[in-house]
């Protein structure tokens, strides 16, 4: 690791104002990859703020009957929670497929929506990387593609997100609120947060520097049968090759996003209308503008098959 | 075994010494800036700082660079050697300890963020004389050939099974508003952070089930 220096403010205003302050600082909760990335020197903060006692920890009831789960709410604490269990099936689903217990009892809900991608190019300094070093090119177009997105890439990055949590996050329509440095808040929608490549793959999403996520505020239940299904190399603690979340209603109408096919939870709100005509609709829609390399077309035929297991699954359930 | 350990434990000591001769003074000029300083607002660049770290019931206070990770820290400073570094990037698990009754990956978080906190390593589980039920299951089935990996899966399992209490769901659990029961499956998903090169899982899996009384 590059040397650093520390603090760890009091309120989550005070640690924006910190970051302003501070050229090259960078906010740390649970450190599950950013430290990682720190150790490879991939991340090389002059300053880190110590997020640990700003409070931000508690799932509240919203006035509009959802909940708004602070930033520093623990993985293992947001699937646990009552409430999420019975109303947003789906959040917990997800949170429980990634990663192994050690790592939820430490990861955050902001620091899941911030991790970095786990694309190899990026990770190995030896290679080219547009996301790690702009401008340097993509090790992985001509590479190693099999863990690569599929949908919502070009020249520059085929990445992916690698979160499951916020591809449930995007099929429940969560927000997530901020402060910034200046101490004014706002409200980004899950679908604004992420954002594609595009000519700038190392700008990932909607924050502005120093900018502090206080909290993702989930809408009121949706109800409807609530799934979240992961295919993975290995049965458990493994990244996605493809995910589907869905949130199934009785009268067969839905809502879908997938994990590991893009550089942000995959939602195509227009492929939601199909859902009464069967997965095979509802999957070429989500992925019309597929552009596929050599070592990861198969995620193209899994992600209808994984959808039509899904489907069928919403349909059993009561 | 006690002798060789301490051998070469000061053999390594003496390495660390010479090589810290030759690198302390590129840090030293690194800390005290060839960079512009900083502005008048930001907090001064210490190359230590002060932590004051609880493990098994005893307090240290030591000055470390923030960079130590609570690893390091148990290992290289407090000389709690139980806690393995196995990969240092959160996917072996054999670096697990228990953070106020948590499990967590200790490469994974810096000891200057656990100031505060109570934290177990398997040294303070259990002694040679009067072992934990967990270290005595492991024993008894034989949950290991190497060892190295073994710590942390007993950190992990006694963690684990207040989680399964808790009725903390898992990715095997069926029902999310039912109850937690400790089926083999359950058991496999919930210690799948902790891997095994030598494939000791079956008898882990026994010791495990053993203690948690898991009818087999």
């Amino acid at each position: 690791m590059k040397p650093f220096t520390y603090e760890k403010p009091s309120s989550p205003a005070e640690a924006a104002a910190a970051a302003a302050r501070v050229e090259g600082a960078r906010f740390i909760a649970g450190g599950t990859n950013l430290l990682d990335l720190m150790k490879l020197q991939i991340e090389t903060p002059s300053h880190l703020i110590d997020l640990n006692d700003v409070g931000l920890d508690k799932i509240e009831a919203t006035d509009q009957g959802g909940l708004r789960v602070g930033a520093l709410v623990r993985n293992t604490d947001l699937a646990a929670d009552w409430r999420v269990r019975r109303d947003y099936g789906v959040l917990t689903r997800a949170l429980v497929a990634g990663a192994s217990g050690q790592i939820r009892n430490q990861a955050t809900t902001a620091g899941n929506l911030l991790q970095r991608t786990r694309c190899p190019y990026f990770y190995d300094t030896n290679q080219p990387c547009n996301k790690r070093s702009p401008g340097s090119g993509c090790g992985a177009i001509g590479g190693f593609s099999r863990q690569h997105a599929i949908v919502g890439v070009n020249d520059a990055c085929i990445a992916t997100h690698p979160s499951d949590m916020a591809v449930a996050m995007r099929v429940l329509d969560a927000n997530v609120e901020t402060v910034r440095s200046d101490g004014s808040t706002r409200t980004i929608t899950i679908a604004d947060f992420h954002r594609l490549p595009g000519d700038t793959p190392h700008i990932e999403n909607a924050l502005e520097a120093g900018e502090l996520i206080t909290a993702v505020v989930l809408p009121a239940p949706a109800g409807g049968t609530h799934v979240y299904r992961k295919v993975r190399d290995r049965a458990s603690y493994a990244f996605a090759l493809v995910s589907v979340a869905a949130i199934v209603q009785p009268d067969g109408t839905g809502k879908v996003a997938l994990g590991g096919v893009a550089h942000k939870p995959w939602r195509v709100e227009a492929a939601e209308s199909q859902t009464g005509r069967g997965a095979k609709a509802v999957a070429s829609e989500l992925l019309a503008d597929a552009r596929t390399t050599h070592d990861n077309a198969f995620k193209v035929p899994l992600v209808e098959r994984t959808l039509a297991s899904v489907m069928a699954e919403a349909k059993a359930q009561p | 075994m006690a002798s060789f350990h301490l051998t070469r434990r000061k053999l390594l000591k003496a390495l660390l010494a010479a090589g810290g001769a030759v690198t302390a003074r590129p840090l030293l000029r690194e800390s005290h800036g060839t960079t512009p300083a900083p502005a008048a607002s930001a907090p001064a660049a210490p190359s230590t700082v002060n932590v004051l770290l609880r493990v098994n019931g005893t307090e240290h206070q030591m000055m470390i660079d923030p960079r130590t990770t609570l690893l390091d820290a148990l290992r290289e400073r407090l000389h709690l050697t139980g806690t393995k570094k196995g990969c240092d990037q959160g996917q072996c698990g054999a670096c697990t300890v228990i953070v106020d009754g948590r499990r967590i990956t200790s490469c994974l978080t810096l000891a200057v963020m656990q100031q505060g906190h109570d934290v177990t390593t398997i040294e303070g589980l259990g002694t040679p004389g009067d072992l934990h039920p967990m270290q005595a299951a492991f024993v008894r089935h034989d949950g290991f050939q190497c060892g190295f990996c073994t710590p942390g899966q007993i950190c992990s399992a006694v963690a684990m099974l207040e989680e399964v209490k808790a009725g903390i769901p898992s990715h095997a659990t069926a029902s999310l508003t039912g109850g937690v029961e400790l089926s083999a499956s359950e058991l496999r998903e919930r210690m799948s952070g902790n891997l095994c090169r030598c494939g000791a899982y079956s008898n882990i899996q026994e010791a495990i089930g053993e203690v948690a009384g898991v009818r087999r």
